[in-house]
């Protein structure tokens, strides 16, 4: 018997990429953030063939979670078809021999940066958001060691005035993306750069959502069926962007989150932000069998349906519900 | 009943440690002073006077003896009796009464009046207006009233200061020279509110350079000069 | 000679703040030794002492901000229990924010300087979990209105402000929950003289009409005469006199204390 008859045969890499080890403390670290919902587990982040800040900690979560029955949908600010998620995509499947593909209702595994998809999605399916500051305190207290110490005694007084100092320069709360918000009523995170519109589409949903941040070396998790309630004042409503009277100038797609597009006149046109919701649009007014999911919004307002146990009264305003300010606001 | 103000082997002087020195003011002062009685003390300059007043007050740290003084809360001595106790009878039972006004920026002179009244807890409306009846007694003009006091000239600082100190019957009032350089009109005044205080029991020691001002008032006399009769004949010098 | 006093006998009322037996070192240096301090509720101390006579370490303790080597605090209030300086991170920061508020001398160690002067006080309304907008925008315009500070310039952060006013808006943030107990840092060193009087007598009126237990340390001795009722003199991290303010600044007992006295007067 020789050492090579041991020994397994030389392949260029592991399976998936990440090393077993690597994989093994990523899977734990994972179940350390799914037990405490909203807390940062700090992870060694590895080296994976993509620059730092790319979306390599949503990566290493996704490679670790892959086998190759996943099917793996990787969207970039709502888009399949853009250059990264693109690449990201064809990594994965490259190394996974898993199937890809662009239908939210068919992806097992959602590697996403700055979006959640408009379509419902399953307890048997898993978001992956790639995050690029994890941390909510930053803002306020530059200094980690004193924010972690924040966290731990919950001591996010300091979030509060932020929206305070927001309300009183500008009227209203300005935060656009990565809202804080608080998980299962302790830690407060941030749910990475994803609009105001996706932060009610956490709250109690059924899927599992991680949060990986690979520069930064944090990752941190909201469990399904567990509260995420963005911080606002008790007299201040929490609003998400009012989208629901636009129309997608390519789909006709109506009351979901669009992105702006400037036009050479001065104005601007629309267009879905979930680009397969889009193409799903067009086919389907082309009198194409496609499947449409049920969306979280409906005409621009948050309609999820919520089963289980109520997590109570809960209703989503929009910029545009009119709601002055209580107290005066801006001088 | 027992004496007010029982003051025994009373003895104050002072440590000037930059000169090495002890500086004697007096010694081995014994006397009493009864409800309603008014003593004046006299002696020659640097007899310890206004020293000794300021040592009942407890301005002065006494070196030795006892003042004992009969408090509403019983009696008490105020040569060894904690800050916190001197502080609370000085605002209410124990007054003392100067020339010299401590006026205090942006503080009006009538709520400067008032302040011993609403410090009592007496509402602030009903303390004003006896702050102003006061005022107009000791003949402070009505036009002066809500000015600052800090601008005034040094004869209306004093009444000011006078209606202050006086606004509040005090079981012990000690008097250092009230009278010195105030015009006929306030003097009256003063004297006629002291003497309305001593008929309500009002024990007063007083220090004046001119004694002819409250010269009916005197009940006794004790002379702090040092080769001046021993202490037990001080007791029965009447004017 | 020091002359022992008694116990008090007439005021019933227990001290609202003890500290016994504070020592502290920092390696060679011997920061405070063995001190013992009181104030009863209503009180002004004032504490005063060169620099370096530990007076500044002294306050910070009776913030919480620092533990001696050894000692007790002790707070007569109801929320705060035995002896303060054994209290976890976590209960220190929650009996700071309600009921103890602190003046610094320098502005920036209190104050957010880019945020809005209304938002620092409103900071501390929400540490004790204030969360409606209306009731933060009203309580600090509120304390801030006490504290004499111009409401035009409610929103204006305290970096475009004057020394004086960053003092208005430190004690604001200080007023606001209505502590127990104020701690003044040398509150009006550095400003101008003028300056300097409206900001003590913002602080005597507030001290008259509130009845807050205040600890004012300062190096200047026309600032602790106008405010305090009693005065511990400091040197070398001991307390070397103490007494009735007048009493001190009248008659003090020790040498130190009288080479203070005549410098100043």
């Amino acid at each position: 018997m020789t050492l090579a008859d041991l020994a397994r045969p030389w392949a260029a890499m592991s399976y998936g990429f990440l090393d077993a080890s690597a994989k093994r403390e990523l899977r734990r670290k994972m179940i350390k953030a799914v037990c405490v919902p909203g807390c940062q587990m700090p992870y060694a982040s590895r080296e994976v063939p993509m620059a730092r800040g790319w979306g390599t900690g949503g990566l290493q979560v996704s490679l670790t979670l892959i086998n190759p029955r996943t099917r793996v949908k990787v969207i970039d600010q709502g888009a399949d078809d853009s250059v990264n998620a693109a690449s990201i995509r064809r990594f994965l499947a490259r190394v996974s021999g898993a199937p890809v593909t662009l239908d939210t209702l068919e992806a097992d595994l959602i590697q996403s940066r700055h979006r959640v998809p408009e379509e419902i999605l399953r307890s048997d399916q898993v978001l992956v958001l790639q995050v690029p500051n994890p941390e909510p305190l930053r803002p306020v207290q530059p200094n980690m060691s004193i924010a972690r110490q924040m966290h731990a005694d919950a001591d996010y007084g300091r979030m509060w005035l932020q929206l305070y100092e927001q309300i009183v320069r500008s009227g209203r709360v300005m935060q656009g993306a990565s809202y804080p918000s608080m998980v299962n009523g302790r830690h407060v995170m941030t749910p990475s750069p994803i609009p105001r519109w996706d932060v009610p589409k956490l709250h109690m949903a059924r899927h599992l959502t991680i949060l990986s941040a690979g520069r930064e070396k944090r990752i941190f998790a909201v469990p399904p069926f567990t509260r995420v309630e963005p911080l606002v004042f008790d007299d201040v409503p929490y609003r998400v962007e009012d989208h629901g009277g636009l129309t997608c100038a390519r789909s006709g797609a109506r009351g979901v989150f669009m992105n702006e597009i400037p036009q050479s006149d001065g104005g601007s046109a629309h267009e879905v932000s979930d680009s397969e919701w889009g193409v799903k649009t067009i086919r389907h007014r082309d009198g194409e069998a496609v499947r449409m999911g049920e969306t979280w919004y409906r005409d621009g307002r948050f309609v999820a349906p919520r089963p289980g146990p109520d997590p109570g009264p809960r209703s989503v305003r929009t910029d545009a519900d009119p709601d002055p300010v209580p107290g005066g606001g801006a001088p | 009943m027992t004496p007010v103000l029982d003051i025994r082997g009373l003895s104050k002087g002072f440590v000037l440690h930059h000169l090495g020195r002890n500086l004697a003011a007096f010694d081995d002062i014994s006397f009493a002073v009864a409800d309603g009685e008014f003593v004046l003390i006299k002696g020659a300059n640097g007899a310890g006077k206004s020293t000794l007043l300021r040592t009942l007050y407890r301005s002065y740290l006494p070196q030795a003896g006892q003042i004992l003084f009969r408090s509403d809360h019983g009696p008490i001595d105020l040569a060894r009796a904690a800050d916190v106790d001197i502080t609370h009878l000085r605002r209410t039972e124990i007054g003392f009464v100067t020339q010299f006004l401590t006026a205090r920026p942006r503080v009006s002179a009538e709520a400067l009046v008032a302040e011993p009244l609403r410090l009592a807890g007496i509402a602030p409306d009903r303390a004003l207006t006896e702050a102003r009846h006061w005022l107009r007694t000791f003949g402070v003009k009505a036009a002066l009233w809500p000015a600052y006091p800090t601008t005034f000239s040094g004869g209306e600082q004093q009444k000011v200061n006078l209606a202050r100190a006086l606004i509040r019957p005090r079981k012990l009032l000690l008097l250092d020279e009230p009278t010195a350089s105030l015009d006929a009109g306030a003097r009256t005044a003063l004297v006629r509110r002291l003497a309305d205080l001593k008929a309500r029991g009002a024990a007063m020691i007083g220090v004046f350079h001119h004694p002819d001002d409250v010269a009916h008032l005197i009940d006794r006399v004790i002379d702090l000069t040092p080769d001046a009769p021993s202490q037990e004949d001080r007791h029965d010098v009447v004017v | 000679m020091t002359l022992t006093l008694d116990a008090p006998r007439i005021v019933t009322a227990r001290p609202l703040l003890r500290v016994a037996g504070v020592t502290k070192s920092y390696g060679p240096v011997q920061a405070l030794r063995d001190v013992d301090a009181t104030a009863y509720p209503g009180e002004v101390l004032g504490i005063v002492g060169e620099s370096g006579s530990g007076k500044s370490t002294l306050l910070r303790m009776m913030n919480l901000e620092e533990a001696p080597d050894r000692g007790t605090y002790t707070l007569d209030l109801e929320d705060a229990p035995g002896n303060l300086f054994d209290l976890d991170r976590f209960a220190r920061r929650m009996l700071c924010a309600t009921r103890i508020g602190i003046v610094y001398q320098n502005p920036h160690l209190g104050l957010l300087m880019t945020h809005s002067s209304s938002g620092n006080v409103a900071e501390r309304l929400l540490v004790a979990g204030e969360r409606r907008f209306a009731v933060l925008r009203d309580k600090a315009r509120a304390a801030l209105a006490a504290s004499e500070f111009p409401l035009d310039r409610l929103d204006a952060p305290p970096i475009e402000l004057s020394g004086g006013m960053q003092q208005r808006v430190q004690l604001a943030k200080a007023i606001a929950l209505e502590p127990a107990l104020l701690l003044l840092d040398e509150p009006t060193t550095g400003l101008d003289v003028s300056v300097q009087a409206l900001v003590l007598d913002t602080l005597k009126r507030l001290q008259q009409e509130r009845r807050i237990t205040m600890v004012i340390v300062s190096h200047d001795l026309g600032v602790i005469r106008t405010l305090a009722d009693r005065v511990m003199v400091m040197r070398r991290g001991a307390v070397v006199e103490a007494g009735l303010a007048d009493q001190i600044f009248q008659d003090p007992q020790h040498a130190y204390t009288q080479q203070l006295v005549h410098a100043k007067l």
